[in-house]
C-alpha cells in the first residue's frame, strides 16, 4: 500500500482538489492507498517544498506547486513509483 | 467521438512551434475583427443607435470579449514564462546576494515567478532558510501579488498602456524601497523562533528539462486556472462599474477623492487594507471611480493597498513573523503607497 501525503496550508482550495483527485484515481485504478493531508506548517516545511500543494509518496516528495495532472497521478499510482 | 478528438487534443504538444504560430495568428485575427463585429452585431439589433442601451450593449459585446481575449493570451504566455521561473530557481538566483541590487532583482522576479498568496508562507520560509536576506525576501513578497499579469492586462485593457506601465514602475519601486528599508531595520530577531531555528538549506534548482510542449501545457493550465477563477470577478466588476457610470452623478467622487483633498490618499489606503480581492475584482471599481472624477494617484493607492496589504495574508504571516515585524511591514508598505499616491496627484 502506498502512503500518500498531500502537503498544504490553506492553499486556496487546490489542496482539497488534489486530495479528491488522488482518491478518485486510486479508486478508478483499484490501487490501495493511505491518504493523509498534512496541514501543520512546520511539518510541511520539513519536506523542503516552497509551493503548495505538495505530494509525498512513501516519504519522497514527487510534486510541489499546483494541482497535479491526472496523468501524473496515474503514473505515480501505477508505475510502482519508489 | 472522443477517439476522434484525442489525437487532435494531443497535437499541440507534438508540434508546439506550429501550434504557437497558428494560435498567435488566430488570436490577432480575432482581436482585429472584434470591434467591427461588435458594431455590426449591435447595429443589427433593434435598438436605437447612440442611445444608452446601444452604448451599454456595445460595451458588453466589445469590452467583455476584449478583456477576456487579452487576458487569456497574456496569461497563456505568462504561464509558459512562469515555467522557466520556478520558486526554487528564483531562490537559487537570490540566495547569498547582498542587498541593494538583490532587492531590484527580487522585485522583478516577483513578476514572473508563479505566486499565490497562500503560498506566501512556504515561500517566505524557503527563502529565509536558504540565506536570502530578509529585506530581499520582502521585496519579492510585496511585488509578487501586487505586480502581476492580471493587474497589468486589465489596466492596459481599460486605461491604456501608459497607466499599465506607470503601475508597473510604481509597484516595483514600492517593493524595492520597502524591502530595502525593512532590510536596513535589521528585523531578523522578529522572525518566529522556530523559523529562525530551522536548519539552513542549500538553494538548489532542480534540472530544468521541460520541452516546449510541456511549457505549452503549463500555459494551458494557467489559462484554465487563472482565467477560470477571475472571469466572474471581471463580469461582476464591469456590471458594478456600469451601474456607477449610469447612476452616480458626474464629479461626485471629485469632492472627496479628488486631487485637492489631502486626506483622500491615506483614507484610500486605510479602506483598502481590510478589503480582500484580487486585481480583477478591484479594477472595474477603479475604472468607475476614475470616471467620476477621483484622482488617479488616489485610485492607484487604493488599488495597491487592496492587493498588497490584506488582513488574511497578515493572519497567515503571523505564523512566521512576530507582531513587530508585521507592523513594520505594513507601516513601510503603506508609507510607500502613500508616497506614490501623493506624488501622482502632485505631478499629474
Amino acid at each position: 500500500m502506498k502512503e500518500i501525503k498531500v502537503l498544504g496550508t490553506g492553499c486556496c482550495g487546490s489542496c482539497t482538489t488534489t486530495v479528491a483527485l488522488i482518491e478518485q484515481v486510486a479508486q478508478a485504478k483499484g490501487v490501495a492507498v493511505s491518504l493523509q493531508k498534512v496541514e501543520d506548517l512546520r511539518e510541511v516545511m520539513n519536506y523542503g517544498i516552497m509551493s503548495t500543494p505538495g505530494v509525498v509518496i512513501d516519504g519522497k516528495v514527487v510534486h510541489a506547486g499546483g494541482v497535479p495532472s491526472r496523468d501524473k497521478i496515474v503514473q505515480w499510482l501505477t508505475a510502482g513509483h519508489a | 467521438m472522443s477517439a476522434v478528438l484525442a489525437p487532435l487534443r494531443r497535437w499541440p504538444g507534438q508540434q508546439p512551434l506550429l501550434f504557437l504560430l497558428l494560435a498567435a495568428a488566430a488570436w490577432f485575427g480575432l482581436y482585429q475583427t472584434l470591434m467591427p463585429a461588435a458594431e455590426a452585431l449591435v447595429a443589427a439589433l433593434p435598438v436605437e443607435r447612440d442611445s444608452h442601451l446601444s452604448g451599454a450593449l456595445l460595451f458588453f459585446f466589445y469590452d467583455m470579449p476584449k478583456v477576456l481575449l487579452l487576458l487569456s493570451g497574456i496569461v497563456f504566455v505568462m504561464g509558459m514564462i512562469n515555467s522557466y521561473f520556478t520558486p526554487e530557481r528564483t531562490r537559487a538566483l537570490l540566495a547569498g546576494r547582498t542587498e541593494g541590487a538583490a532587492n531590484v532583482m527580487a522585485a522583478s522576479l516577483g513578476i514572473v515567478t508563479p505566486f499565490c498568496s497562500c503560498s506566501a508562507v512556504p515561500l517566505f520560509i524557503g527563502f529565509v532558510q536558504a540565506g536570502v536576506p530578509l529585506g530581499v525576501t520582502f521585496s519579492f513578497l510585496i511585488s509578487a501579488p501586487m505586480v502581476n499579469e492580471v493587474a497589468l492586462t486589465l489596466l492596459f485593457a481599460m486605461f491604456g498602456w501608459n497607466v499599465a506601465l506607470l503601475y508597473l514602475g510604481l509597484g516595483l519601486s514600492v517593493a524595492i524601497a520597502a524591502g530595502w528599508v525593512i532590510g536596513r531595520l535589521k528585523m531578523e530577531a522578529y522572525l518566529e523562533d522556530w523559523v529562525r531555528d530551522m536548519p539552513h538549506t542549500a538553494a538548489t534548482a532542480g534540472e530544468d528539462r521541460l520541452s516546449l510542449g510541456e511549457r505549452l501545457d503549463s500555459g494551458f493550465a494557467s489559462v484554465r486556472e487563472i482565467v477560470g477563477k477571475v472571469w466572474p470577478y471581471i463580469l461582476g466588476g464591469i456590471a458594478i462599474g456600469a451601474g456607477i457610470h449610469g447612476y452616480v452623478p458626474e464629479d461626485f467622487m471629485a469632492s472627496f477623492m479628488g486631487k485637492d483633498v489631502w486626506w483622500a490618499v491615506p483614507l484610500a489606503v486605510v479602506i483598502g487594507v481590510p478589503m480582500y480581492t484580487n486585481a480583477a475584482g478591484v479594477i472595474p471599481i477603479v475604472q468607475a471611480l476614475l470616471a467620476k472624477g477621483a484622482a488617479l494617484g488616489t485610485v492607484l493607492a487604493f488599488m495597491m493597498s487592496v492587493i498588497a496589504l490584506s488582513l488574511p495574508e497578515m493572519v497567515i504571516l503571523r505564523k512566521v513573523l512576530k507582531m513587530r515585524l508585521i507592523a513594520t511591514f505594513v507601516g513601510v508598505v503603506a508609507t510607500g503607497i502613500l508616497i506614490v499616491g501623493y506624488v501622482f496627484n502632485a505631478v499629474l
